[in-house]
């Protein structure tokens, strides 16, 4: 079984949401992820989602924007990145790393290879945030030869039939965007988010995350009534914007918040 | 010629793909607006009051057919071929970006849209978007580069007495690519009331190919119009290209015209080999930005580099993908000119006709005088002067040293 699979079957049996933190990997520093993801894994994450730096990453907010940027300066090359996800797996062999980030850099590096990379570095997921299923299946069928399951997002504005589409294409997870906007948007509305869950639910039994505008301990509350799982961006790459030269600061910045989240979702 | 017609003349194909160029790269949140756009252009691009529509603008606001203009004095200076000046310039706005604020207008209408927005990079397309939203009443915003406002402030506050909202942009290389990154976020953002004017040949389909549509009223008059002055069809045709939709405007009705030989011309910068360019036909490499692939300036990791040209509106990384698609297949030749040439052929085309070409346009016309003296003088070359100049003096004045306050 994927370690994906096994993650979501384990929360199931325990009546538990998944709690899904993203970073995006070299921000602040290159040497600080692989503590960061540790620290996530410790204090309550169930699956950790790291993004790929791109220098045009259009579907993000500000915050986000300017991690991408940090980590760029910072010289973070997506080898550099397979890297991270290689030396956490040293001591880490359960969490599900998801990678998220824009095609180009996939384009670039060539589908197999990456994908046979990825696998082999100990990556279990990848989301594309402008690749449709459409135009991906050169990609998932690289991924599907070494486990690495592609994850699909479904927006407020997608229809139905499409909603069907997407989750014959996806696997591993859904990752339902709760607001029309970018990462980090504020205008979270939970009874329209769990509207658009009932009629994802209808269509497929994948578990479904949702993502954008979860910001606290409350939010993730009222998302995880509903949801399978939790996706915290933006709230944590704030602390690492607001802590960025110092690393023990922020390493328990992180372990806070992420408590905090995981005590809201278990409630 | 090297490949069969249909391979470039039938494009894009349903999914929007020029060969391996196009497509639709964009976040789920976009996907059901493209799908509608798509819906309602391919209804109304068929349907005559629809084009009648187009036509009457075109004719009564924008003050088409532009001129076809024979320039007697510089060609008989350069020696060679017979240059006629295609002139956009002399358009409504100054440009030929209202060929296509125009029709997205009228799409705009059709969808019931109350806002629109635009990226902008010299400012044209933006003047043009706040314009055609000042006839309609449409609520305007308009992203543009922070760079850019520095270099076009004459345009800036032209937006701003059209009634539009300037936001500058200050990510990235604060140019036209940033400022499509924000359009594009505003756009997932404001979906359900706000329609996104692209200003040129590129991002998701269906865009590159309505765009394209829009612009193509360039290319058949100026067939008609050589037609009619000089009884055949021209030699050669010029456009610069920075995202390329005049360049496509130009070109797309005459590429069945197999005699008929095509240049586009990138913006040099300091030079190809300097790297500071916006070149990507002449020294980039196929990948996908903005909704579309095609061929960009990127690093060897797949992120995208910073691209110089003195001109606002070339400076941009990426390319219509049709574009990408005909340097492939061999029909269209692409080139580059560097700043200083097109500056020089700025003041010359200035000096000799009296017509002061915008310096996006500018690298045409140098290239035309590179071009022109190696062809036998009962030749044409059709250059596209796809704008005018005005915009540009303030730049101009200050390498001369000379403050216009």
């Amino acid at each position: 079984m994927s370690r994906i699979k096994a993650c979501f079957a384990t929360l199931k049996e325990n009546r538990r949401k998944a709690l899904v933190p993203f970073i995006t990997a070299g921000d602040p520093a290159i040497g600080a992820t692989v503590s960061l993801l540790h620290v996530l894994a410790e204090n309550g994450a169930d699956l950790i989602e790291v993004g790929i730096p791109f220098s045009d990453p259009m579907a993000d907010g500000p915050v986000i924007q300017l991690a991408h940027e940090r980590a760029l300066a910072n010289g973070v090359t997506t080898l550099i990145v397979l890297d991270m996800v290689r030396e956490f797996r040293k001591t880490n062999t359960t969490t599900p790393i998801v990678l998220m980030g824009y095609l180009n850099p996939v384009e670039i590096y060539g589908y197999e290879k990456f994908a046979q990379d990825a696998g082999a570095a100990g990556v279990d997921g990848m989301i594309i945030v402008d690749l449709p299923p459409e135009a991906s299946k050169p990609l998932t069928d690289a991924f599907a030869k070494v486990g690495i399951d592609c994850i699909f997002l479904i927006a407020p504005t997608t229809k139905t039939p499409r909603i069907e589409k997407i989750a014959r294409a996806a696997r591993g997870y859904l990752y339902y965007v709760s607001v029309k906007g970018v990462t980090g948007a504020g205008n979270l509305d939970v009874e329209e988010v769990n509207r658009k869950l009932e009629t994802i639910r209808k269509l497929t039994d994948l578990p479904i995350t949702v993502g954008f505008g979860i910001k606290d301990a409350a939010t993730a509350r009222l998302i995880g009534e509903k949801a399978d799982g939790v996706v915290v961006g933006s709230a944590l790459v704030n602390l690492v914007a607001q802590n960025q030269n110092d690393l023990p600061a922020l390493q328990s910045r992180i372990a806070e918040l992420m408590q905090s989240l995981r005590q809201g979702l278990d409630q | 010629m090297a490949l069969n017609e249909r391979d470039f003349l039938h494009t894009p194909d349903a999914d929007g793909n020029f060969g391996p160029y196009g497509g639709r790269f964009v976040s789920e949140t976009l996907m059901a607006a493209l799908d509608e756009l798509e819906e309602i252009y391919s209804r109304l691009s068929k349907d005559p009051e629809f084009q009648a529509a187009f036509d009457k603008d075109l004719a009564h606001y924008v003050g088409r057919p532009s001129p076809l203009y024979h320039a007697e004095r510089w060609s008989k200076q350069l020696g060679g071929a017979q240059i006629y000046l295609k002139r956009e310039d002399l358009n409504h706005t100054g440009a030929h970006k209202v060929n296509n604020t125009i029709g997205q207008a009228l799409l705009a209408k059709f969808t019931g849209k109350r806002r629109v927005i635009a990226e902008t990079g010299a400012g044209q397309h933006g003047v043009a978007t706040a314009t055609v939203a000042a006839r309609l009443g449409l609520e305007c915003e308009v992203f543009m580069g922070w760079d850019d406002i520095q270099r076009q402030s004459l345009n800036v506050y032209r937006m701003k007495l059209l009634g539009a909202k300037v936001t500058p942009v200050h990510s990235g290389t604060k140019t036209l690519k940033d400022a499509m990154n924000e359009a594009l976020r505003d756009w997932v953002t404001n979906v359900d009331h706000t329609f996104y004017i692209i200003g040129t040949v590129a991002g998701p389909h269906p865009y590159p190919m309505l765009v394209r549509d829009f612009q193509c009223v360039i290319g058949r008059e100026a067939r008609q119009q050589c037609l009619d002055q000089a009884g055949k069809l021209p030699d050669a045709l010029i456009a610069c290209v920075g995202g390329g939709s005049n360049a496509i405007g130009l070109f797309h009705p005459m590429l069945g015209d197999a005699s008929v030989k095509m240049i586009g011309v990138e913006a040099g910068g300091l030079g190809v080999a300097t790297g500071q360019h916006a070149a990507p036909l002449n020294a980039g490499r196929p990948g996908v930005l903005h909704g579309n692939r095609t061929y960009l300036m990127e690093d060897a990791d797949g992120q995208i580099i910073p691209t110089h040209s003195v001109s606002a509106g070339l400076d941009y990384p990426g390319v219509g993908p049709e574009h990408s698609w005909l340097k492939d297949c061999g029909r269209v030749e692409y080139v580059a000119i560097n700043d200083d040439e097109a500056l020089a052929a700025f003041r010359k085309l200035t000096l000799v006709e009296g017509i002061m070409p915008a310096l996006e346009s500018s690298h045409a016309v140098a290239y035309a005088e590179k071009l022109a003296p190696t062809m036998p003088k009962d030749s044409i070359i059709i250059v596209n002067l796809s704008g005018r100049g005005d915009k540009d003096i303030h730049t101009v004045a200050k390498l001369d040293g000379i403050s216009l306050g």
